[in-house]
């Protein structure tokens, strides 16, 4: 097959690849080490090249079901246990279940003598009585070295190495060599590289500003493409795992899901419903204005809705926040019992940022939450620049989106900076982001928290008032009337005079009605009496009509009655009338 | 210092000793040789060789500790002594066999 590769009737077939089981260097590599070839792993002392060869072993005994052969030039079979025990790893049981053989050599230079030549032939016997007695596929030299530091002709040595990696090609095993990392330019003290050209990676412990960080790099990879950058690579107590970076990438799907904030009129805020899930929520604001209360609160609505959340804090420690949030009424420790809440406080200078992304993605990897909440982010500044900060809180944000987890950040803002602008440089990337700030006014400060931004939902644009007490987070709708935006007791104090106004007008108005109401009463009773002059004046114009017509009857009558008595003419009289 | 003392045993006055070899190689063949003539030398009548092929006996390399072919195991007397090569030089074997310097010193 090597040979004729380009007569290959399958050209794009490419490299066969072993997983290493140690994740993100198998994505890394696009599947693992090449199979059948040796792969050099250098690096100083104490950048973990034993623990990956173990992890590569223990890997293929477990899981590939591909036995090894670790051969160890600087430990004894017992020490290296005892040291991998403590990842977890039971070398014994995989010896005993012939899963495993654990070859260590002994070689010291004061108890050889070297007289003339010789050969490593009872290295490669023992390798090869090692590898034959279980059917091992992989190997592991840790650390191949020392040979040049015990054997005092190294014109052998280098050509035992030469042959002895082609004997390792030979016999189809896959094999991880270490090699110390050179001191001058090269990356072996030895120059190993040289001979095992297949596949270099290097490991790197760096130490900046006090802290370290194991990093890892693929030098080179004959044969398939590979991951060039650094990634940092952590040794934890759940087994080894490098971190890749390029493996994120913006093609996460977005759910519509929506999930409440824990303050039911910050869920009214957000288009009525809270955060999306999967989506990232920065809270920032100065020194005590409640972020973390926003925090803890969204994190006991996730844990009543029987999902788990995992809380990062850099700044308190578990019992700290569980006491804080009971003083405002957000009861955290049952949830923590019943284990769908975990706290894992850490402070940011124990280890650089790279560690703790990885160790995130390590708790988030075994956790399995719904949601995350770091809580303050920018306490990540003391060990990172602003923009190392950045583009960890980037791949976090990537890394939490690709499997629907929503995460809330806090984050502090200096006092007197512009709020909207002295964050980590993260609010781009966020997708909801709260602002609580300090309101002083009147020589009382009041917290104000608004939406600056929350995409893809209509969000309201008012400030709220944000009252923390022992009945739980609470947002008020401020005094916006008058032109003024007032909170706090001046908000209060505003009410009350307004409600003392409307009192005092209501009181007026109805005065004012009662005094209208009496002149009309008056004016009625005026009609009343105008009414009865009206009726009395008709009467005696009645009355006195009736008397003329009486009087001239009378005066007719008595006429007549003259007449009658002179006996006039009555005809004519009455004819006249 | 227990050294010795046991120098005043019987073991003192005997060498056991072994050499590893992986097939008739040329090397092999030539420390043989070499180590014979030593002995016969300096150690005549105290001494005794046990040639162990590696390619015969493989789980011996492990075993006994042997990296490199030829190698000479002094047994006996103790300590465990390694000498690697084909002996060729024997100033530097004996050395290796810490015979040259215990000579004027035990009678």
């Amino acid at each position: 097959m090597r040979n004729r590769p380009a007569k290959d009737s399958t050209p794009l077939k490419g490299l066969e690849k072993v997983p290493t089981g140690i994740s993100g260097l198998d994505e890394i590599t696009g599947g693992g080490l090449p199979k059948g070839r040796p792969t050099l792993v250098c690096g100083a002392a104490g950048c973990g090249k034993t623990m990956m060869g173990i992890a590569f072993l223990t890997h293929g005994a477990l899981e590939q079901n591909e036995p090894g052969v670790f051969m160890a030039f600087e430990e004894t079979a017992e020490e290296l246990t005892t040291n991998v025990a403590s990842l977890g790893i039971d070398l014994g049981q995989l010896m005993a279940r012939k899963k495993l053989i654990v070859d260590s050599v002994r070689l010291e230079r004061s108890e050889l003598e070297e007289t003339g030549e010789y050969d490593l032939s009872g290295l490669f016997i023992r390798l090869g009585e090692a590898i034959d007695s279980i059917g091992a596929k992989r190997v592991v030299l840790d650390t191949i070295e020392v040979l040049f530091a015990g054997l005092l002709n190294h014109g052998i040595v280098r050509a035992e190495l030469r042959r002895l990696f082609r004997w390792l090609k030979d016999k189809g095993v896959t094999a991880l060599i270490t090699a110390e990392q050179g001191n001058g330019g090269g990356l072996t003290r030895y120059g190993l590289e040289e001979y095992v050209a297949d596949c270099v990676i290097r490991l790197d412990q760096r130490v900046t500003d006090q802290i370290s960080t194991r990093r890892l790099r693929i030098v080179k990879y004959r044969g398939s493409a590979h991951g060039t950058n650094e990634y940092p690579f952590l040794i934890t107590a759940h087994g080894v795992s490098v971190l890749p970076v390029t493996s994120m990438g913006l093609e996460h799907q977005a759910s519509t899901k929506r999930i409440g904030t824990g303050v039911p009129r910050l869920d009214t805020l957000l288009g009525g419903k809270g955060y999306y899930r999967g989506s990232s929520v920065l809270v920032s604001g100065g020194a005590g204005t409640g972020k973390t209360t926003l925090a803890a609160a969204f994190a006991a609505a996730t844990c009543r809705r029987g999902e788990r959340c995992l809380y990062i804090t850099f700044e308190e420690s578990a019992s700290q926040i569980l006491r804080n949030m009971r003083s405002v009424g957000i009861e955290l420790e049952p949830f923590v019992k019943k284990g769908l809440l975990q706290f894992h406080p850490v402070r940011p200078t124990t280890q650089g940022l790279e560690s703790h992304l990885a160790a995130i993605h390590d708790l988030v990897a075994r956790f399995q939450p719904t949601a995350v909440v770091t809580d303050p982010v920018t306490n990540l500044t003391t060990v990172g620049s602003v923009q190392d900060v950045r583009a960890t809180l980037s791949r976090l944000i990537d890394f939490l989106k690709e499997r629907q987890i929503t995460l809330l950040s806090t984050s502090l803002t200096s006092g007197g900076a512009n709020e909207e602008q002295s964050e980590v440089g993260v609010s781009s990337l966020m997708d909801t982001w709260l602002l609580v700030r300090n309101m002083e006014s009147n020589g009382e400060r009041s917290r104000g928290l608004y939406i600056l931004k929350s995409r893809g939902m209509a969000h309201s644009n008012q400030v709220r008032e944000f009252v923390l007490s022992d009945k739980g987070v609470q947002l008020i709708d401020v005094y916006t009337g008058g032109g003024s935006v007032l909170s706090g007791s001046a908000r209060v104090a505003q009410l009350e005079r307004e409600r003392l106004e409307e009192v005092l007008g209501r009181q007026q108005a109805e005065a004012k009605r009662a005094a209208i109401r009496h002149r009309r009463a008056a004016v009625h009773a005026q009609i009343e009496s105008l009414k009865a002059d009206l009726v009395s004046a008709d009467q005696e114009l009645k009355h006195l009509e009736t008397a003329s017509a009486i009087r001239r009857q009378e005066a007719s009558r008595a006429r007549a009655e003259m007449a009658q008595s002179r006996m006039a003419d009555v005809d004519r009289v009455r004819r006249r009338k | 210092m227990p050294a010795k003392q046991a120098a005043k045993t019987k073991k003192e006055d005997f060498w056991e000793l072994r050499l590893y070899v992986a097939g008739q190689t040329p090397h092999s063949t030539l420390a043989f040789a070499n180590l014979k003539k030593i002995c016969e030398a300096h150690l005549a009548g105290k001494y005794s060789i046990q040639v162990i092929d590696l390619l015969e006996n493989p789980k011996l390399a492990r075993g006994d500790q042997i990296l490199a072919i030829p190698t000479l195991v002094r047994r006996l007397p103790e300590p465990v002594r390694k000498i690697i090569g084909d002996l060729s030089n024997t100033e530097r074997a004996l050395v290796g066999l810490d015979i040259r310097p215990r000579n004027p010193d035990a009678s």
